[in-house]
């Protein structure tokens, strides 16, 4: 946690109401706590990658670090200032320098803008409407590779990675410091994803931009983030240095989550790690360390202990018995 | 014996802005017992594939020529609508992508799954009975408490194994599955794959699998063909094609895949270009305006199948240049 | 067209809007003019659908009723809109305490009978064009207000107005440019559908009484005066009824044609 970190999040926590007046008075569980006590740092000018399955909680951290939705406790720390609690009117000036891109590439996109209006529309609402926007437009097109006559499209008009292309364009319309990628390349036929990181690598390397990129594609990440983390249920199970983790994962977690990627080889024999296919409900977490339910790996220690977060080699851990050690 | 045999299909939709051919004899055919993936990125014509088999092109679609022979007598394409409906649910089944595709949501499980049985003639016992051991094959825990739930009470994985369930209970000759699995998570995609390679075996049925996941297929299917613009450009055994791959799409699509990639590159490999408008086919082949080994004759004229060897083929005048055994 | 339901839809209402507006040029008579001498005249070339009980010609007065029934259609429609979509909008996007509210206010105005509202509104201001159009607005307030206000739901959470709310957009930019032009066709086409029950209203009213006051020409009015003499003086009854019964007809069609055409679900008119 040092001071020329981009962005620190110590010990946030997310939690939502689920149930209402009825289920509080049944006795039944009305919070789930998609978040719980995430910490990690980002240092400026790398790509750190969220990885996990649905329900981990990977897209409501990324959301909660744009402030589109609130944090019941703890700290993101970004630039230095405490992002934590402040107003929306408080929080635009940081929205123009942490932008966020979504998950469906279309859809992301007001359906009744043209693509001129929606790139114009981030000078708009920082009050730089006095710029030359059609300037501004071409050059974001340029940046991001699609010809000038894409100014005229509409959002239905676009195939995945052009609209990707645009969302892109948008982010990065005013020179900003983070960009926040919820899943880059979903939705993308796998010819189009290697466009869609080359560009995203290329703007790193000449914006000097960070990044930090939430996905449960795998693959992916090991092409673009410098450091990565995996979570479940709400929790960092492992997080550390990119590379080390794919050579010797140390989580059970992560070794399965990296041997069910199913490889394009019918003669590879596959060491697969089958868990049991069901993730438990966040109404009902399982007690100790909270993977046990499906760990090939578990004994009674960890149905009942909390593993602490240690150091084990270069990632920072949280299991009673890690791997490749 | 056969159960599916495509011969020279070709599907074109009159669009308020012309004939738009989507598909362009397409020719393969689907074993008894075995798996065949379709392979090919969106615009390749999967879906049309799909719809055209089952009967259910929209109303301005239509077969122009070519034949679909099921189970070795009834051809598809010529079949009336009553036959065709006959047929669909009971010898040929179908899992879609999106789960809810198939599940009704304000029916229980258990009354869909018995709805499915209508035909067979059983008591209701018989027919929840039967549900019951579906639910038990596709590993869903306590099935006998489950008929009485509703599919928003399953979370997505559980319900693609529903869908699974139901599509198979009927015992089918074939089962068409579409992206079944594009929109779960990779643990849930290999419980899934492995559900649907068990099954397979047990009911003895065939699958033609479509995917644009090349590990799902490698890992699910026997044979495979290649889709791109409308036309099969390649075909043969998944080992094959992985191998030795000879389309220049077939190659170039490989070599995309970050799964192959056993380390970080500089730069990602991609395909340069985009899909030809189907409206105005290109000349020659239908690939040439994105390969980079296109020549004359290429843009001239529309390469034939190439026979590569055994049940391998390729629609390129160059087929016969492998890249096996250079840096794959 | 395709439509030939549409065509004729088209139609009667080119037919009426013209014969409203150009209603002097039409005819020669004015729409008040009382000739006892003519009274219960049946319909001739003269007088094309006859006189009424004060021997003004009911063709002229179907035509002037005309502009007061398209007045009454147009304006207050436009209110409903403006307001429905102001107190839908509102209720979607606002705090969940001021939607709860503002359902409340819907639902309570909803379930008062229209003949209810209209005497109330009609005991407080005297029968007259203005408490017409506050019935009509009031019966279709709720009803517009709703439909936004469930649209807006839905739209709250669509991943572009997440996207512009994380770029920083205000509450009022995200209404107005991402929310309020994706839900607006709709109702557009819905209201073009409830033009008829206003023109309905209006003649209800009128019928009754509580409505535009006499002399003012309104097919209600129209249709109230001939009741009384239905059996001798038949003509009376049918100048009020038809232009009422071809109006609704045809903004009906048209407002049906409008929806199937801008269905984009519509399969096999790509």
């Amino acid at each position: 946690m040092s001071s020329d970190d981009l962005l620190n999040v110590s010990d946030l926590r997310v939690s939502f109401r689920v149930g209402g007046l009825s289920a509080r008075l049944a006795g039944r569980a009305t919070e789930i706590e998609a978040v719980s006590g995430v910490g990690f740092s980002l240092q400026r000018g790398t790509t750190f990658a969220l990885v996990g399955e649905s329900g981990s909680g990977k897209t409501t951290l990324a959301r909660t670090l744009n402030g589109l939705q609130p944090a019941v406790a703890g700290s993101i720390r970004f630039e230095g200032q405490e992002l934590r609690g402040l107003s929306n009117a408080a929080m635009k000036p940081v929205r123009r320098r942490m932008p966020m891109m979504f998950q469906d590439p279309v859809g992301s996109l007001s359906p009744r803008l043209s693509v001129r209006a929606l790139l114009s529309e981030p000078f708009i609402i920082h009050g730089l409407s006095n710029r030359d926007l059609d300037a501004e437009v071409n050059r974001l097109l340029a940046l991001v590779g699609l010809p000038r006559e894409f100014a005229e499209r509409y959002p239905h008009q676009l195939s995945g990675g052009q609209a990707r292309r645009v969302g892109v364009a948008r982010a990065i319309a005013l020179d900003p410091v983070l960009v926040v990628a919820d899943e880059p390349t979903a939705g993308l036929d796998v010819s189009v994803q290697g466009e869609v990181l080359n560009l995203l690598n290329d703007l790193r390397d000449r914006m000097g931009l960070s990044m930090l990129i939430i996905t449960h594609n795998l693959h992916v990440v090991r092409q673009i983030a410098d450091r990565m983390a995996v979570m479940y249920l709400g929790r960092f199970v492992e997080q550390g240095d990119t590379e080390a983790i794919f050579r010797a994962p140390h989580h059970p977690y992560t070794a399965a989550l990296l041997s069910a990627n199913p490889e394009p080889d019918p003669d590879r024999v596959h060491q697969r790690i089958t868990l049991p296919a069901d993730v438990p409900s966040l109404l009902a977490r399982p007690s100790g360390c909270e993977f046990h339910t499906r760990c090939p790996r578990a004994q009674a220690r960890c149905a009942v202990d909390v593993p602490l977060p240690a150091m084990v080699g270069e990632s920072r851990l949280t299991c009673h018995f890690p791997l490749n050690t | 014996m056969t159960v599916l045999d495509v011969r020279n299909l070709s599907v074109a939709f009159h669009t308020g802005s012309g004939r738009l051919e989507a598909l362009k004899q397409v020719s393969f055919s689907v074993p008894a017992n075995r798996s065949v993936g379709v392979v090919g990125e969106s615009g390749c014509g999967k879906s049309t594939l799909i719809n055209a088999i089952l009967g259910l092109l929209a109303d301005n679609g239509e077969i122009s020529s070519g034949e679909i022979i099921f189970e070795g007598d009834k051809d598809l394409a010529r079949l009336d609508p009553t036959a065709m409906r006959a047929l669909r649910g009971r010898r040929i089944a179908t899992v879609f992508q999106d789960p809810m595709g198939a599940l009704n949501p304000v029916l229980s499980v258990g009354r869909q799954m018995r709805d499915i049985q209508y035909r067979s003639g059983l008591s209701k016992r018989d027919k929840d009975a039967r549900s019951v051991a579906m639910l038990r094959k596709v590993r869903i825990p306590d099935p006998e408490s489950r008929l009485a739930q509703f599919p928003h009470e399953f979370s997505g994985g559980m319900k693609q194994r529903i869908a699974i369930a139901m599509a198979l209970m009927m015992e089918p000759a074939l089962l068409i599955a579409d992206e079944p699995t594009t929109a779960l998570d990779a643990t849930l995609e290999v419980a899934t794959i492995e559900l649907l390679k068990d099954l397979q075996r047990d009911i003895g049925c065939s699958v033609l699998f479509i995917s644009h996941h090349l590990g799902v297929i490698a890992e699910l299917c026997d044979e495979m063909i290649v889709m791109y613009a409308g036309e099969v450009v390649e075909s043969g055994t998944t080992r094959e094609i992985f191998h030795d791959p000879r389309h220049p799409y077939t190659q170039k699509l490989l070599a995309c895949d970050p799964a192959r990639l056993s380390h970080r590159v500089a730069r990602l490999p991609t395909i340069p270009g985009t899909l030809p408008d189907l409206r105005h086919r290109p000349s020659g082949c239908v690939f040439q305006p994105r390969c980079d080994r296109a020549d004359a004759q290429c843009r001239a004229d529309r390469p034939p199948n190439a026979v590569i060897g055994g049940s391998h083929i390729a629609r390129c005048w160059y087929a016969d240049i492998s890249l096996a055994g250079v840096g794959a | 067209m395709r439509e030939p339901l549409g065509a004729v839809g088209l139609t009667l209402v080119t037919v009426v809007v013209l014969s409203a507006v150009f209603a002097s040029v039409l005819t020669s008579y004015a729409p008040s003019k009382i000739s006892p001498a003519e009274r219960f005249a049946s319909p001739s070339l003269l007088h094309l659908l006859g006189t009424d009980h004060l021997g003004r010609d009911l063709f002229t007065r179907v035509l002037y009723g005309g502009r007061i029934a398209l007045l009454i259609a147009l304006g207050a429609t436009a209110g409903s809109l403006v307001a429905g979509v102001v107190l839908g909008l509102i209720a979607g996007y606002g705090p969940r305490w001021l939607d709860n509210v503002l359902l409340l206010v819907f639902d309570a105005v909803k379930s008062f009978p229209t003949v209810m509202l209209a005497l109330t509104l009609v005991t407080l201001f005297g029968p007259s064009l203005y408490a017409v159009v506050l019935v009509v607005m009031l019966v279709n307030v709720p009803g517009y207000a709703r439909i936004i206000r469930t649209q807006t739901l839905v739209l709250k959470s669509a991943e572009h107005v997440m996207a512009a709310r994380s770029m920083g957009a205000s509450a009022a930019r995200i209404l107005r440019v991402h929310i309020l032009p994706n839900i607006i066709g709709p109702i557009l086409i819905l209201i073009s559908m409830d033009i008829p029950v206003v023109v309905a209203i209006e003649a209800g009213m009128s019928f009754l009484g509580l409505g535009v006051r006499p002399p003012t020409p309104s097919w209600g009015a129209i249709l109230n005066d001939g009741f009384a003499n239905i059996r001798d003086s038949y003509w009376i009854v049918i100048a009020g009824g038809l232009p009422i019964v071809l109006t609704t007809l045809g903004f009906t069609f048209f407002g049906e044609t409008l929806r199937d055409l801008f269905d984009p679900r519509l399969k096999g008119r790509a």
